[in-house]
């Protein structure tokens, strides 16, 4: 009965592996009443990767995440998961799927520990409970009725019930939404490891620095569309260039200074005295300026490298706060 | 188990390593996540079901109020006192088996209608409904926590009605056929009405109907009470024929009374099918 896994390791060559992604989606539609959720969304995950949809409130993350869980029916489109139909292979899946639903979903009666112990006799092999627990900071509340543990302590609940019967794929929506900065971090801990043992993890977030640190790869959503996708240095990479400010005495010569810096940056001087370089952030374009500065015997104070974030590339594709 | 030599490179991609975040023992302190899934053994995954239902059951104080100790002080009520009239047979003998009825339709219809309203308005079923766990064993651990609680209300009340006087008559399996028919009717009524409703109306009219079959339904009174126009219509409730099949075990000796039976039959047919025609998991 035990089912074959994905390969822990990659081979060295990767041409002797083709593996069918964890996830295809392909044009998904989805429609509630006239507002469209989804309008033709397209993506893949690959086997043991971290996938982060991004996206403000109401992008269609949640909408796209319960199509692939199973739980809605899509309009249009095409949804395999492990190569299954997440509907009609639903019984075949649900073992080898974890899921974190928003909201929980524990009985508010039950004791923490004793909810996890539940989902965990659902499982072939689970996780020990307890160590579980001890692992996200919950074995003090083991014995806390779920209705009185904070919104934190139950979403770690959440997670860990996702989590506790070794699934080869995690689907968590929103799984940092409302914790504490220790929280999130045990929860960031938890995805990472996932990573590090070969689980594939698709995540839904809104936040840019969760998805920027933790995803191989970033589907950013926005109006129920794939504006971007791609990593996050691949996203945060192209376009517009980043930036980089300075002090220094008024007047320098920026025309020659920009010729001295790689292909395509352009320096300006906003207000008398202080500089900006327009141009691919990187160490050669820093020992440039800098060497420029030191032949003039120029002083440049308070430098700063300003990288293009995902936040801005959010910004700058839907011209819109990502930020609820 | 994992050590350094774990940590994998992926693509082109290491680890991300936090600057002002550290993960410095990330390998000690989580488990091993290497994928291994399965499913465990359906008795397992039933037991643990109704283990929990029924751990829940007895942990709320509002259900035991309903399902046990409203019984135990009307059949104080109507046995000692002289509240209402009997035919004639003892008191125990004449109140005793529409108390049990009334047992059986506060666990399986009342009870279990607002737990599983609740359990679908907190996204429990939803989130069950996503495990290894198929929704058949779920039904089946409900069935099995009702069972559970219908027994230990039926000793207590039995032994609290013997201790009383309560001479009953028929077999144990007559009765029990009744009961298990009136569970089925009162269960798949209570799982319409949860799938059905929000969870407020099902508290709401889980309650009230429970109030008015107590009164009206045959319950605490038999319908040879009321006009005989209105017992023509009211004995096909499957209240009054899970009271009547009761009584007709417990005080005149009916081996299995097969109208009440076949009475509740139909209702668990049709409630069940409505249940599963129209019950709604979220």
């Amino acid at each position: 009965m035990r089912r074959p896994i994905a390969p822990r390791r990659r081979p060295l060559l990767e041409l002797t592996t083709v593996e069918p992604p964890a996830v295809e989606v392909a044009g998904l539609t989805k429609r509630y009443g006239d507002i469209p959720a989804l309008d033709g969304v397209s993506f893949e995950v690959p086997v043991g990767a971290v996938v982060a949809l991004l996206g403000p409130n109401g992008a269609g993350k949640t909408s796209a995440v319960e199509i692939c869980e199973g739980f809605r029916r899509p309009d249009a489109g095409a949804v395999r998961v492990l190569g299954l139909d997440p509907r009609r292979d639903a019984g075949n899946l649900r073992p080898r799927v974890g899921v974190m639903l928003q909201g929980g979903g524990a009985y508010p009666g039950a004791r923490c520990g004793e909810m996890l112990r539940l989902v965990a006799s659902f499982a072939r092999r689970p996780h020990d409970p307890a160590k579980l627990l001890e692992a996200l900071g919950l074995g003090s509340v083991a014995g806390t009725p779920v209705k009185r543990l904070s919104g934190g302590q139950r979403q770690r609940l959440s997670l860990a019930m996702a989590i506790v019967g070794r699934p080869e794929l995690v689907f968590l929506d929103e799984p940092t939404a409302g914790l504490d900065p220790a929280a999130r971090h045990a929860t960031w801990e938890v995805v990472q490891g996932l990573r590090r043992d070969g689980a594939t993890v698709v995540l839904t977030t809104h936040f840019m620095d969760e998805a920027e640190r933790l995803a191989d790869a970033v589907v950013v959503l926005d109006h129920g569309r794939v504006v971007a996708q791609g990593s996050p240095s691949e996203l945060t990479k192209a376009g517009v260039a980043g930036q980089v400010t300075f002090r220094a005495p008024a007047g320098l010569d920026v025309v020659t200074l920009a010729g001295a810096l790689p292909d395509g940056a352009s320096v300006s001087e906003p207000r008398p005295g202080h500089y900006l370089v327009e141009s691919p952030v990187d160490p050669a374009l820093l020992a440039a300026l800098t060497g420029w500065c030191a032949r003039q015997d120029v002083l440049a104070e308070d430098l700063r490298v300003q990288r293009r974030s995902l936040e801005d590339v959010f910004l700058e594709l839907t011209g819109r706060e990502l930020r609820p | 188990m994992t050590g350094p030599g774990k940590r994998r490179v992926r693509g082109n991609q290491p680890l991300p390593v936090a600057g002002d975040v550290a993960f410095p023992d990330l390998d000690a302190r989580l488990p091993d996540f290497t994928p291994d899934p399965g499913t465990a053994p359906l008795p397992r995954m039933l037991l643990a079901q109704a283990a929990i239902e029924l751990r829940l059951a007895l942990r709320h104080g509002e259900q035991i109020l309903l399902t046990l100790i409203i019984p135990v002080l009307l059949t104080l009520l109507l046995v000692l006192g002289s509240l209402v009239a009997t035919d004639g047979s003892s008191r125990a003998d004449y109140f005793l088996p529409g108390i049990l009825a009334l047992a059986v339709v506060s666990s399986a219809f009342t009870g279990l209608a607002i737990a599983t309203g609740f359990e679908r308005k907190y996204g429990v079923l939803k989130r069950l409904g996503a495990t290894a766990m198929p929704r058949s064993v779920l039904l089946g651990g409900k069935t099995l926590a009702v069972l559970g609680i219908e027994a230990l209300q039926l000793a207590v009340l039995s032994v609290l009605g013997l201790a009383l006087g309560w001479q009953p008559r028929g077999t144990v399996v007559g009765a029990a056929v009744i009961v298990l028919l009136g569970t089925a009717a009162f269960a798949g009524l209570g799982l319409l009405l949860a799938g059905t409703l929000r969870a407020e109306a099902t508290l709401a009219a889980a309650n009230l109907v429970w109030f008015l079959l107590l009164l009206g339904g045959g319950l605490l009174l038999p319908l040879s009470r009321l006009s005989d126009s209105a017992a023509a219509v009211l004995q096909f409730l499957p209240s009054a024929a899970l009271a009547d099949g009761l009584r007709a075990v417990f005080q005149d000796g009916s081996a299995l009374p097969a109208q009440p039976a076949f009475i509740l039959l139909a209702w668990s047919v049709l409630a069940f099918a409505a249940a599963v025609r129209w019950f709604r998991w979220e």
